[in-house]
């Protein structure tokens, strides 16, 4: 293989797949490197192993509509390295892989950076014991590892995940104990104003109110309007506590809690290589300045999928397709106006994905409370810092994340702030008067993954430095 | 404090967490086979020695750090288990051995 | 644009050297305003390994070194925290028989000069000091007294002592033009003016155009010193490591973490303020690492930085006062080894400015030296 290739793309769900499959068509050579061991991002993952077997069919048309891309995708001839960690790209472009504990270089002409989207994150007391996790991450279990909640389990937060996941899970044949529904009182009539531009996508609506109905049907107790959590337990949950904004509280006993307010795009990558960012007011996120195609303020680098901006795997498919014929015209393979006219479906095709964003967006946007929990709250799960020391810094001068990263340690850890970035945004902005916006994040630093010193030094032999 | 819904049958497979021999089914995680345990924990904090458990499943959290078969700190959730792996859970700030 | 607001000194540069500049000023009785043009720590006060080593300095250097290493152990006493100081000596290991003679030699030339502050150490002792170390190595010069400190901690502890003393921080404040008026210095920040007798050029990598800015053209390269950091671990050394032939400077920190340096050098670019890391050169460190410590090639890192910070010709520093600027005094140039020097640094450019001269030797430092060719107005 080799270590030479037009396009590098980072991400093999549905943005990068469908890049790889359009840029093939093109005639670049496309390395693609993941970190899963297996082609479909987190919509489809596992779809390959778990498409012929029975609980296929209980995940839903959507995942199963996965087969088929994975498919295209492995056929389309790209260089696709699973479990790989890309680590950093320098200028040039070079590009730093490591699998299997070797790391090496590969220098590409383009980058499309399809690195999707993680859970927002959702700090409040005792969300590090054993026992909370997120909604994602059980239904990450229930796709790859066909696993459930031992017993019936509570699940807070709002957005469409945590009702696709409860659906799914009763299919299986789990449990819930009840669903404490964090959306604030009062958010339909903001949210209707963006109906009319949504009306195209009305099935998808439908399908949120089936999931919904669903649930009334099979009787679980839904507390509504949920401003305050606390997780409880010696060394893993055992009792939950909440409190809504009727002023009702409650302590229920508690194995697992899973948790979800919502997804933001995973920005490191972009960060890292000095790429423009700018905040998202409506998804209450940074999201990568980006042109038409997806372009980044950095030359020839592209962000597509839910990276890009939430979207879903409906939007990030067209994205990934109008990232690579952009690419395939800058490398000659295709000229401007044929690019363009390719474009077009796939720009109606986005445009149709996101007409039902905003409405959603304006639904569940995250509550205030969310970045706001008390003192006494692990901010940074890595370090363990808590809101409480990060608001009495944040009025020593006036530092931004970056000073008060130094002064606490906050976001040093392995996640390096991937946890605690906007709570420390939230927390400095709050204290200091400040919007989140001009209080700015983190900088990166890299590597994006942590490589390992003797991965790193591999590099050496390798190829001795200048 | 997860079960799995199935027998793995033919893809079931044997690894060692602390030394102790678990079923596990080819192409599922590491975590997946963790989160299944008694324990509840994966890993105590270099920090304070809390007990921690995998929590995102999707390699951006990093608490389901666990050793295995001898490489420390990797990502559990990101790591498909293979017939034979040997598990060990981190204390604390783990320890290097000459 | 307001009217400028007036100083006995105003120091240029929220470093270490700076903050320490600022903080012996006000406590000498000085009105001071100390100027930054982001905050303070911001450049290569912030991405220090924070090393406090009297081990291997230049000659020149030594004098004050040793009177930095004095202060370096009573720092409570001087800023009001430990600034996280552990003196658990500095090393300059061999890994070969034949790199033995050069350590030897310098010994004995810190010695023929009345210096005791290094000490030849054999196998057994090395083994003994650092037992993680591979067993290949020889020996070592080791200064005992020598250690590292944690430099966020100290940052903060001057910073507070300096408030506290009543210097008058500005942030978010870079110097655009320097005018003369009277006796004054007119130092226009953006909106914002200040005015004093005194000015201390303690801008760091940007020093040079700040002097530059008063007529004195100093020479002056930039480094971009890369640094490791790695998970935390249990319990590995306590020395500080470096290594004779190799780029290479080891410690652990309090936490637990692994920091790497040594002088491998990413790249720096002035105008934007940034540097990056060179992922090919710092892979040497990683290897001179896991080759000195085998039991760290299965360690993450957690993340790698530069820092921006001024070199001089010869790699010892710029301190004195301007041979052409009246009220003028620089001190930049540390080349890579300025932390060890804050204290000290600062009690000599109070007396710069409050006498006109100091006690200590500081001759080999003059800005002169650098200056050969003429300012362009």
């Amino acid at each position: 293989m080799s270590d030479r290739t037009d396009l590098l793309i980072v991400g093999a769900g549905p943005a990068g797949m469908a890049a790889a499959v359009t840029a093939r068509r093109h005639g670049l050579s496309v390395r693609v490197v993941d970190d899963q061991p297996a082609p479909g991002g987190q919509i489809w993952r596992g779809i390959e192993t778990v498409a012929a077997t029975p609980r296929a069919k209980r995940l839903g048309e959507s995942y199963l509509a996965g087969a088929e891309r994975a498919a295209a995708f492995r056929a389309c001839g790209a260089d696709y390295e699973s479990a790989s960690q890309l680590w950093q790209i320098e200028p040039g472009f070079r590009a730093f892989v490591t699998r299997g504990g070797k790391a090496r270089a590969v220098t590409a002409q383009a980058i499309i950076l399809a690195t999707g989207a993680q859970e927002r994150p959702m700090p409040f007391p005792g969300w590090t014991l054993p026992g909370v996790l997120t909604v994602g991450a059980a239904q990450i279990l229930l796709k790859t590892a066909d696993s459930v909640p031992e017993q019936p389990v509570w699940i807070a937060g709002c957005g469409p995940l945590p009702l696709l996941y409860m659906t799914q899970l009763l299919a299986a044949g789990g449990r819930i104990a009840g669903f404490l529904d964090t959306t604030p009182r009062g958010r339909l009539g903001p949210a209707l104003r963006h109906l009319p531009r949504g009306l195209g996508r009305l099935g998808d609506l439908m399908k949120g109110l089936s999931w919904s109905l669903a649930l009334r049907r099979a009787g679980i107790p839904i507390i509504r309007h949920v401003t305050e959590l606390r997780a409880e337990g010696e060394g893993r949950l055992q009792r939950l506590r909440y409190r809504t904004e009727a002023g009702q509280e409650a302590e229920v006993p508690a194995e697992v809690l899973l948790v979800h307010e919502g997804v933001v795009p995973n920005i490191h990558a972009p960060l890292a290589l000095g790429c423009a960012v700018s905040w998202h007011a409506g998804q209450h996120c940074y999201v990568p300045v980006l042109d038409a195609w997806g372009e980044t303020s950095q030359a020839n680098i592209f962000v597509a999928g839910d990276g890009a901006g939430i979207g879903g795997a409906e939007a990030a498919e067209p994205r990934g397709r109008l990232a690579a014929l952009r690419i395939a015209a800058k490398l000659g393979r295709l000229d401007d106006a044929t690019a363009e006219t390719a474009a077009a479906p796939e720009r109606s095709a986005l445009s149709s994905a996101l007409a039902l964003r905003p409405l959603l967006d304006a639904f569940y946007a995250p509550r205030p409370q969310l970045y706001a929990p008390p003192d006494e709250t692990l901010v940074c799960r890595c370090e363990e810092v808590t809101a409480g020391e990060l608001r009495a810094r944040a009025v020593e001068g006036r530092p931004g994340p970056n000073q008060l990263k130094a002064f606490t340690r906050a976001g040093m850890g392995p996640c390096q702030g991937r946890q605690c970035g906007y709570t420390m945004a939230h927390i400095v902005a709050a204290a200091q008067g400040r919007s989140v916006e001009e209080v700015g994040f983190y900088r990166i630093r890299p590597p994006l993954k942590p490589v390992t010193l003797g991965e790193l030094a591999s590099l050496d032999e390798q190829e001795p430095a200048a | 404090m997860f079960r799995k819904l199935h027998d793995p049958g033919p893809q079931a497979v044997t690894i060692f967490i602390d030394g102790r021999p678990v079923t596990a089914e080819l192409g599922e995680s590491v975590a997946a086979v963790l989160l299944r345990q008694q324990e509840g924990w994966s890993r105590t904090t270099p920090v304070s020695q809390s007990p921690r458990a995998p929590y995102c499943m999707m390699g951006v959290c990093f608490e389901c750090l666990v050793e295995i078969d001898g490489q420390g700190s990797v990502q559990s959730c990101l790591t498909p288990v293979a017939n034979g792996m040997h598990i060990a859970r981190q204390q604390g700030r783990r320890s290097l051995s000459a | 644009m307001s009217e400028a607001a007036a100083f006995d000194v105003v120091v240029v540069g929220g470093g270490l050297h700076g903050l320490s500049a600022a903080l012996h000023l006000a406590r000498a009785g000085r009105r001071v305003a100390l100027v930054e043009r982001r905050w303070t720590g911001r450049h290569a006060s912030g991405a220090t390994a924070a090393g406090v080593r009297t081990l291997g300095r230049d000659i020149a250097e030594i004098p004050i070194s040793l009177e930095a290493m004095a202060m370096w152990h009573r720092i409570e006493a001087i800023v009001g925290d430990d600034c996280g100081f552990h003196a658990h000596g500095q090393m300059r290991v061999a890994e070969m028989a034949e790199h033995m003679p050069a350590l030897i030699e310098r010994q004995a030339r810190t010695r023929a000069l009345g210096y005791s502050h290094e000490e030849i150490i054999d196998a057994a002792e090395l083994r003994r000091l650092v037992p993680a170390l591979s067993p290949h190595c020889v020996g070592a010069l080791v200064a005992r007294r020598d250690g590292a400190a944690d430099p966020h901690r100290t940052i903060a502890a001057f910073r507070r002592c300096c408030e506290a003393e009543g210097v008058v921080i500005a942030e978010g404040c870079g110097v655009e033009a320097v005018d003369r008026q009277g006796g004054d210095w007119l130092l226009v920040c953006g909106t914002r003016r200040f005015r004093a007798p005194y000015v201390v050029n303690a801008a760091g990598a940007w020093a040079g155009r700040l002097a530059a800015l008063f007529g004195d053209a100093i020479a002056l390269g930039v480094r971009a010193s890369m640094m490791i950091v790695t998970e935390r671990l249990a319990p590995l050394l306590d020395p500080v490591v470096s290594v004779v032939g190799r780029a290479l400077s080891f410690k652990q920190a309090g936490q637990g973490t692994l920091v790497i340096g040594g002088g491998l050098q990413g790249s720096a670019d002035l105008d934007r303020e940034r540097s990056s890391v060179d992922f090919r050169n710092l892979a040497r460190g990683a290897r001179a690492a896991s080759d000195l410590f085998p039991a760290v090639q299965g360690v993450r890192i957690a993340r790698c930085w530069t820092g921006i910070e001024a070199e001089t010709r010869d790699h010892i520093p710029v301190i004195g006062l301007s041979p052409n600027a009246p009220g003028l005094v620089h001190a930049f140039g540390f080349s890579g080894h300025g932390f060890q020097l804050v204290p000290v640094v600062g009690s000599i450019l109070a007396e710069l400015v409050c006498e006109g001269r100091t006690r200590r030797e500081i001759v080999a430092f003059a800005p002169a030296r650098l200056m050969q060719e003429r300012a362009v107005a």
